[in-house]
Formats: C-alpha cells, structure tokens, sequence
C-alpha cells in the first residue's frame, strides 16, 4: 500500500514513476520474517512497475514507542509530454469517471478491525493505476483535465474538493456509482455513506465530454478498470458545492465530513 | 441485501408519491419520531418530493442527543479515573459535556474506548481484571435487550470490573408528553419501526385513541417512509385515528418477547431527564435492585457537578418539534459538526447534523 500509494500519486499528476525514496522506522523486536515480507512485496511491486529505489533510510526505535513499523516513501516521475492536468483546467460541462468500485478497501480494512469483525469476501483493491491513466493521456492528451485517488475521506471528499478549488459545481448520480454489493451492506449495517469511505486502487477522472465514452471503456478494458462508470458531470449550477440526485430524484448537497465517520447507535 | 434495491426502487416510489399528492387535500404535520427516519427522509430529498402541505416535523428520537450533559460529564469523570476504561459507542464521543467532549478527554489521556456492542465491553473486562470497565448504555428499546444481556452475561461470568452508566430511554412516554404539550402541533406520528419490533406496538393503542392521532409503525427506507407517510395523510383525510403498521416485516404486534423479557429481568423504569426537554415521568431504564452493583452510580463515588448547556442552543425545541435547524441563530455559524454547541449536531441521527449533511440546494 506504501508504495502503490506514492506511486499513484505521481500517475495521478500525469507521471511514469522513475525513483523512490523508502524510509523505515522499525519498532524493536518486530519479526525479520516480517520485515523480510514487505521488503520483498516493495522490491516486487518496484521491479513490476520499472521504479528503482534509489535512496532510503532505516532508524530503530525502543520497543513500545513505534507501531511494529513505519514506512515512508517520496517518488520522482517523469511527466508525460501530453499531459496537462490540474484543477485549473477543470471546465463545465466535463464529464466524471470513476474507475471501480468505491469503499471496497475501507470496509475490507473495517471487517478485520478488532471488535467488528465479520464475515465478507471484500479485500483490499490497492494496487497501481498508472497502466491506465498513461494510456488515458497517451490517447486524449489535454482532454484529460483532473485525476485524483480518492483515498481518505473517499469519492465525496475528492469532489468536494473539486467544486470548491474549481469554484464550478459538480452533479453527481446517486443510481450510476458503482459499490460492490458487500460494501454497500456493511456500510449500511454501520451506518456509514460507501461515498466517505476510504479507497484504494481507484481513481477519479474528469474529462473533456467528447472523449468520456471512448475514455470509459479504455478504463473497462483493464481488468482492474472493469466497473468504471460515469458517475456525474461538471457544471456551473451552483459554484463550489457537489449535488447529489438520489436515486428517486432528490437532490441535496454533499458536504465535506468532519473527521471520520462514526458508527452509529442504532 | 436485496432489500436495499427493493426497498429503493424508484418507479415505486414515484408511485407512492403520487398516491401522496392525490389523497392530500390540506395542510398536516406528520412527526418522524426516529433520527434515523430523519436522515433517511433528508438524505434521498423525500422532503422536497412530498407536497408542500404535508409538513415533516422531526421528533426526539436520536438516543444521543437526548442523553443530558450530567451523564456525558459523569462519563467524562470516570474515564479520567485510574484503572477506569469508559467504553461507549462512536457518535456518543463528539457530544459536549458542559465542559468537553469523551472525544476531547481521550486525546487528553483519558481511557476512552469505541465499542460496537455491550458485548465487547464484557469480554474486555473478562480478559483485564485489573482494570474497571465502564459501558456508557445510551440507546432506546432498540439498544436495551443488548445491554441487558451484557449484565446478564456479566453476572454468569461473576465479573466486579464491569458497569453501566445508563442514560437508556423510553419512546411512549416521550409521545404522550409530546402530545399533552400545547405548543407541539402534530397531526399524525411514524413510530419508529426499530423500537417497535422490540416492544410491539400495543402501548401506543391507548396514545393514539386518546390523542385522536393516527400512529403509523414505519420502516427507515425509502419504500417505508413514502408508504408510513401515505398511511398516515390517508387516515389524516378520513378524520381516523388508528395504530397502522407499515413495517410489518419486521414489527409483530407483541414485538420480540425474548428480548423484553431480559429487559424486564435487568432494568426497571425511572424517571429520566432528557436533554433539552426536561424530566419525563417514568421513561427511562436503569439496573432493578438485583443488578445494581452493575451501576455505575452506585460502584464510583461521583460529585454533583452542575451540568451547562449552551444558551444560543435551541436543541429542545428541536427535538419536540417546535422548530427546525434553520430556525436556530446559531445553525452553520457557531454550530457545526467540528464545533457543535448540541447534541442535534453531532449524532448521526441529530436533526441539525441531518441538515448539515444534506441540505437541501435551496439552503
């Protein structure tokens, strides 16, 4: 997840991963077996992806002043030469993709938490998006506008960051976002909003309406991308906030969360 | 889970809607007595959807906000005690004592812990002799049949590290001083589907034949809500007043016998302050006399502090049904979900933070 992360942070500017930093804070007394484990998935991941690990660093600290471990990485691309992506270029009329299912990695995450454990076959989708974003770039070019990884605070969190950086507004479609069945009932059982739950291994995309058929099915075309759908557009209706029309036609606003969600009493 | 789609489906529920716009002929106040049917209604718009004469007035039903400042800061107390671990469900923790929050204790070292069942609490106690653990019981019918069955377990186990601090309510009595109250003006109830498949719905014959206001058992869905509210406007047009259950799937006219039958083991009624409302006769829970060394009020020697809540909060007028969030001064100014000066804020099933949350576009 460390490294995927950093890694979709740089696809996410438009960027081909070259070089990672990685920097661990080892807690005294964690199993070499353990530590032995990630670094092999981070060396696998890394090779898998043409990224080299160029620089790091390790500090051990006391038993009970770390949680087992720490990992940190910071990555350097190389942008794409087509790619012109940022807030700015947001424009009404945009449409939005989303490239999976949402909240399939937080309730995963949420189903081995101690104390709430139950039974699901959700796991976590993380995993690198990069494939699919260069191939979006490679096609479409400038009509790429935004790409973000709605990763805390979940796909709400993210187009709410939209429309208040953009000062445009964004329309979204309860019926059309994509929540795998599983997700959506233990979301419901804690009563938590799937749209605030944290992802992994998804991406958002804003782009220009002319290309978002032929954009939606270059997503669908990759096995991680097969539930893309388009789950609402850019318009500017009311400047800075993102609506939401129900499944049975009402509309309200979405607003940022304060914190995490709670489950609640009953 | 099926019923999620089935529950939602939307040519059923433009059909119920239209039912709704032909039966109504004049203005009705219909109360959703549960937080949870006033999210349901706000977060999928049904509100706008209805007909401008039906007025949805939202009841007191949301367990955390009606819990009084004197059990948050009792709470707040025991957690910053030596060897005492407060354990409570997650929306309890935002909510202000006169002085904090649990939430604001815990990062200030106080043992705060987040718990999804009383049940949880009895294991950590079994596992930790060492340490007293605390579950604050906030909850209405719904929640009480777990609690008790934590204190029945506690008792089979032989555990003395394991109490409640209760602050359990009960819904009838707060309809019956709702509907003896002259200034709520409420036409018709949805019950709350939830208790009443604890308790069953015999209790409120007697409130809606007195009060002349049809009571209708409604689910929290989409389908549910359209169809209580359907039920409701129709009786409303026909001058009836009757106990109609929408949510049949679920309530029996008896409820579940099993579990009233450990809340009759366990509690015994009480007087009960609610915040914002005041002291109702005979609408609460607490531990009967065999369970008492559970209590937390009787196990820890606690001050009487005077407990403080916010002028500018009109959270009691609210939760009668007197006003709405926007009627307050201080909605989406000085009270918001990350400042809240009331309960109604910070619940998930609060009025104010359904509000908050999913506002309407015209606000």
């Amino acid at each position: 997840m460390a490294i995927n992360g950093t890694l979709n942070d740089l696809a996410m500017c438009g960027a081909t991963p070259k070089y990672l930093s990685l920097a661990l804070i080892i807690e005294e007394g964690l199993k070499f077996d353990a530590l032995w484990k990630i670094l092999v998935s981070i060396s696998e991941i890394a090779r898998e992806n043409m990224v080299e690990v160029v620089t790091g660093d390790t500090k051990v600290v006391d038993r009970g002043k770390g949680d087992q471990l720490f990992i940190n990485t910071s990555g350097i691309g190389e942008l794409h030469a087509k790619a012109c992506i940022g807030i700015g270029h947001i424009q009404a009329g945009d449409h939005i993709l989303v490239s999976g299912q949402v909240a399939t990695h937080g309730m995963a995450i949420m189903s081995v938490r101690e104390g709430l454990e139950f039974e699901t076959s959700l796991c976590s989708d993380t995993c690198y998006v990069g494939d699919i974003t260069v191939r979006l770039i490679n096609s479409f070019g400038h009509k790429i506008h935004f790409l973000r990884d709605p990763t805390r605070g979940g796909l709400a969190t993210t187009l709410c960051e939209i429309a208040s950086k953009s000062l445009l507004s964004v329309r979204l479609e309860e019926a059309s976002i994509p929540v795998h069945p599983q997700a959506r009932s233990a979301c419901e059982m804690l009563g938590l909003d799937p749209l605030y739950v944290a992802n992994e291994g998804v991406f958002v995309a804003v782009v220009a309406p002319e290309v978002s058929a032929e954009a939606l099915e270059i997503i669908r075309s990759f096995k991680i991308g097969r539930d893309a759908a388009m789950v609402g557009m850019v318009t500017d209706e009311y400047p800075g906030k993102v609506v939401l029309r129900s499944g049975i036609g009402g509309k309200r606003i979405l607003p940022m969360l304060p914190g995490e969600q709670l489950p609640r009493i009953c | 889970m099926k019923h999620l789609e089935e529950y939602r489906n939307a040519d059923i529920a433009a059909r119920y809607l239209d039912d709704i716009h032909k039966v109504v002929t004049r203005p009705w106040s219909i109360m959703e007595i549960c937080g949870g049917q006033t999210h349901s209604l706000v977060r999928n718009g049904i509100i706008e959807l209805l007909p401008q004469s039906i007025n949805m007035v939202h009841g007191p039903g949301c367990p955390v906000c009606v819990t009084p400042v004197a059990i948050i800061d009792k709470a707040i107390h025991l957690s910053r005690m030596s060897r005492v671990v407060l354990c409570s469900f997650g929306d309890m923790l935002r909510v202000p004592g006169t002085r904090e929050s649990l939430l604001s204790a815990k990062a200030a070292g106080a043992d705060v812990r987040l718990v999804y069942s009383p049940l949880d609490v009895v294991q950590l106690a079994k596992k930790s002799p060492g340490s007293k653990f605390v579950f604050l019981a906030a909850g209405f019918e719904t929640t009480a049949p777990a609690n008790a069955l934590a204190l029945i377990q506690a008792e089979k186990l032989g555990l003395d590290n394991f109490y409640v601090l209760s602050a359990q309510v009960l819904v009838p009595p707060a309809m019956e001083l709702l509907l003896s109250d002259a200034d709520t003006q409420v036409d018709g109830f949805l019950a709350a589907g939830h208790v009443c498949a604890i308790t069953g719905y015999m209790a409120y014959l007697p409130l809606a034949r007195q009060h002349q206001v049809p009571i209708v058992i409604t689910g929290f869905e989409v389908l549910d809500l359209l169809l209580g509210i359907l039920h409701c406007v129709r009786q409303l047009e026909h001058g009836e007043a009757e106990v109609a259950n929408q949510y049949a799937r679920v309530v029996k006219p008896n409820g579940n016998s099993q579990a009233r039958e450990w809340m009759a083991r366990v509690f015994e009624v009480s007087d009960r302050e609610w915040r914002g409302i005041g002291t109702i006769p005979q609408s609460g829970l607490e531990p009967s006399i065999k369970y008492r060394r559970f209590d937390a009020n009787f196990a820890f020697a606690m001050a009487n502090v005077p407990a403080e809540t916010s002028h500018s909060c009109i959270a009691g007028q609210i939760l009668k049904g007197m006003k709405k969030p926007g009627d307050c001064a201080s909605f989406r100014k000085e009270c918001t979900p990350l400042h809240p000066l009331g309960a109604p804020m910070v619940s998930s099933e609060g009025a104010c933070a359904a509000y908050f949350n999913y506002a309407k576009i015209s606000s």
